[in-house]
């Protein structure tokens, strides 16, 4: 005979619904915190600090509201190195996606054998250090003996000073840039791959041309794609730093590119290490973030228009 | 407690601001000037390599006064890992004399964003080899401890090094460090370039301005519109501070507080050492070319007859006479326009850190490392090591004076290489005419305005207007810094 009295159950006990909430924190659980650490704890840090004059090496820190954006606002450095910055920007991104584009679609043009060579040529140059990239461009875009003009020149054209000219020093770092175009062209071309055939083969009998197949079945089909690429390349360009630092300001800083190649982080990374005012350089990331969130909210909001997804 | 929060605010700051920015940037003059030194095999001092190091120090110290170290000790900006023997020697120096330290160095060399770092962790740095030329920056935020009861302790004397170097490490009658190499500057011309240019280098007057300019006029070589011989370079914009200085001026104030960006004679000099690019078509033909060298190897810009002269640190005699023994060259001292010989000398040198958790040891450290039984070991060593590959020795530029003496009379024989040792005879005879950059509270700020003027001009833009720029940004930043 049972002696459980109904309505009393020992222990805790948890509805189907609850238990799933449980597992499903848990499992978040690592990457809340992690951001909570290293991600939105720094930030609002950081936001605190660009109200202040913080110089890491001095006790003192004085509260100083917004004169910190207001001087940079006003500094005609930081004009520079955004104008600079944007220009690059606005040539390499979409840079990026037509050669990117391009380059996988002969990728797929190839064979399976030869295109996996392929693929891995056009990757390379990603896994290769950032700073022996700058320090190899240095070489190939010497205005007189690099491998780049030494080309142009077999071609009939007489190369620029990439490196001291400073009308020629942001194409040269555009130019160097475009080199590790890999990761974009492995990411259409795995897009590519999934456009379904018949989608094609139904282009095709209707009569469709090339260009219309490409213009009406493959670039929708690709559009999350050229989406994502146009978002994280348009960031990544805002952020430009290390290969330029390498190449312009590092053990052998360039004359000319002092100021054609002063990009915004390194300007702000010279406010922030070089000469300590991480007060200043907080406030001009903070600027930076601002800048990157109003364009990517600008690229989001426009995408509705231009980009398929195939579950809507 | 303060340590702790300036970790968090520099990881936090460091953390938003950039994800892949670590620069790594070392002292190179002092490294180069290391690497390439060396030493003839002659007979050297016998208390050399068996004396104490933390008691022989510089001049009049008495031995045995100062007590053995021990502790932990950590040192900053140190290239200890590059295998140098001058650095290892020294080293081994002190080791031997204080074997209770426990003595651990960074990697590689100095570096403002890692000694920052390295300031605000747990465990900061007791004692950093800081270049001079950034001394006063973190002097004025009081992150380097006065050494006047250092050098009291180990009787190091501050009149044996150079006033170039003294001068540069002094800040308001306080020594805030020791002085280590001294890397001054001089011309160094290419006899064979002169001699077709039916010029002398030996009697070529550096004290005029035009003669010089004429000068690099006849020294430039072109062939098919393109420049195969630079005459002279200036070597803008870094070596403006001597171009000023030859024109009467320095960039800032002897006490490092007031920039003198704005002087018509640092315009003038400006313009004038961008003057001497036009025989080679400009600026960026001429830095086209320069980037060719071959600079530290065989096929440098003297024994392939691509430059003329230049002013240079002295260190690079070293280069050339590892990389081309056989060169035909001149040295000669920098000279003002009124005839005054000087040289630009700058260096780094060893400083002991407010934080340091074995201040003691870390000074023992730093006197044994500049003292003159450690530079004259570490010489003497070197002068072993290439008597056994047979290269030449032009020996080892220190800041101290008295090292020096000995280390140039004793151990250096350059007697089978005439050429390099007139070289070496005018270094040594112009290095007690140095000048360094003062101490100044925003170092950083004030090279990088003076720096970016300079590079406007030379792309053309007007030099008075960009010098009063220059010095309304540099001075605007030592007034900040130093309040």
């Amino acid at each position: 005979m049972s002696t459980t009295t109904k309505g009393k159950r020992s222990g805790f006990h948890l509805t189907s619904a609850q238990n799933r909430r449980l597992w499903i924190t848990i499992f978040l659980a690592p990457w809340f915190i992690g951001f909570i650490i290293f991600l939105a704890g720094p930030m609002l840090w950081s936001l605190w600090l660009s109200l202040t004059n913080y110089d890491p090496l001095v006790p003192n820190t004085a509260f100083v509201g917004l004169d910190n954006y207001r001087e940079a606002v006003a500094d005609p450095k930081v004009q520079t190195s955004l104008f600079n910055t944007v220009f690059f920007a606005v040539i390499y991104v979409p840079g990026t996606l037509l050669s990117g584009l391009g380059l996988a679609m002969l990728l797929q043009g190839v064979g399976e054998r030869s295109g996996g060579f392929f693929r891995t040529v056009f990757y390379v140059p990603n896994v290769a250090p950032a700073v022996a990239v700058g320090a190899l461009f240095l070489l190939l875009l010497n205005g007189r003996d690099g491998l780049v003009n030494r080309g142009l020149e077999f071609i009939g054209i007489q190369g620029p000073s990439w490196l001291n000219d400073s009308r020629w020093i942001k194409p040269g770092i555009i130019a160097m840039m475009m080199w590790s175009v890999g990761t974009t062209v492995i990411i259409f071309y795995a897009s590519l791959q999934n456009v379904p055939k018949q989608l094609y083969e139904a282009a095709a009998i209707d009569g469709a041309t090339g260009w219309q197949r490409f213009r009406n079945v493959t670039l929708p089909m690709i559009s999350g794609s050229i989406f994502f690429v146009l978002v994280i390349n348009s960031i990544a360009s805002l952020q430009l730093f290390t290969e330029v630092y390498a190449m312009f300001f590092g053990q052998q800083p360039s004359g000319a590119g002092s100021e054609a190649a002063l990009f915004y982080v390194i300007y702000l990374f010279q406010q922030a290490f070089e000469f300590f005012n991480m007060g200043y350089a907080s406030a001009l990331a903070w600027l930076l973030f601002g800048v990157i969130g109003v364009i990517t909210f600008i690229q989001v909001k426009t995408s509705k228009r231009w980009v398929y997804y195939e579950g809507e | 407690m303060r340590n702790t929060w300036r970790m968090v605010s520099v990881g936090v700051a460091a953390a938003f601001v950039i994800s892949a920015c670590s620069s790594g940037s070392s002292s190179g003059g002092d490294d180069d000037n290391d690497v390439n030194s060396s030493a003839s095999p002659t007979e050297t001092t016998a208390a050399t390599g068996a004396t104490s190091a933390t008691s022989a120090t510089t001049g009049d110290a008495t031995p045995g006064e100062a007590v053995p170290a021990s502790g932990e000790l950590f040192a900053f900006g140190f290239g200890y890992d590059t295998g140098d023997i001058i650095a290892q020697t020294r080293v081994d120096e002190f080791r031997e004399a204080n074997p209770d330290v426990d003595l651990t160095f960074s990697e590689g060399g100095f570096d403002s964003q890692g000694f920052l770092s390295a300031l605000a962790s747990d465990d900061p740095p007791d004692l950093v080899n800081v270049p001079r030329n950034e001394l006063g920056t973190y002097v004025a935020r009081g992150v380097l401890a006065p050494l006047d009861e250092c050098i009291a302790t180990h009787g190091v004397n501050m009149d044996d090094f150079y006033e170039g170097a003294s001068s540069q490490v002094i800040v308001d009658g306080t020594v805030y460090a020791l002085p280590e190499f001294y890397n001054s500057r001089i011309w160094i011309f290419n006899d064979a370039a002169f001699e077709e240019a039916g010029l002398d280098p030996e009697t070529i007057d550096v004290s005029d301005w035009d003669a010089l300019a004429d000068a690099s006029v006849a020294l430039t070589r072109m062939e098919d519109g393109k420049v195969t011989r630079l005459g002279l370079d200036p070597k803008l914009p870094e070596f403006l501070p001597i171009w000023a200085h030859a024109n009467g001026v320095d960039l800032i104030s002897d006490d490092g507080l007031t920039a003198q960006l704005d002087d018509p004679a640092v315009a003038e000099a400006l313009e004038y050492g961008n003057s001497l690019y036009e025989p080679a078509g400009g600026l960026t033909d001429f830095l086209d070319f320069r980037d060719t060298w071959d600079f530290f190897g065989p096929g440098n810009q003297y024994a392939t007859d691509q430059l003329g002269g230049m002013p240079m640190e002295q260190w690079y005699l070293n280069v050339l006479a590892e990389a081309s023994p056989d060169l035909e060259i001149t040295v000669r001292a920098l000279e003002t326009r009124d005839g005054e010989p000087f040289t630009y000398a700058d260096g780094n040198s060893w400083a002991v850190t407010t934080s340091a958790a074995n201040p003691e040891a870390a000074c023992a450290f730093a006197a044994s490392m500049v003292s003159v039984d450690s530079w004259v070991a570490a010489a003497q060593a070197r002068d072993d090591e290439r008597a056994e590959s047979g290269a030449p020795n032009t020996g080892v530029y220190t800041g101290n004076a008295v090292a020096d003496e000995i280390i140039f009379n004793d151990i250096v024989d350059l007697s089978d290489q005439p050429v390099f040792e007139a070289a070496v005879e005018v270094v040594l005879d112009i290095q007690q005419y140095g000048f360094g950059t003062p101490p100044s509270p925003a170092s950083a700020e004030f090279k990088a305005a003076w720096e970016e003027a300079a590079n406007q001009v030379l792309n053309g833009e007007d030099a008075a207007q960009s010098l009063a720029t220059a010095q309304a940004e540099a001075q605007d930043a030592i007034d900040s810094a130093e309040r």
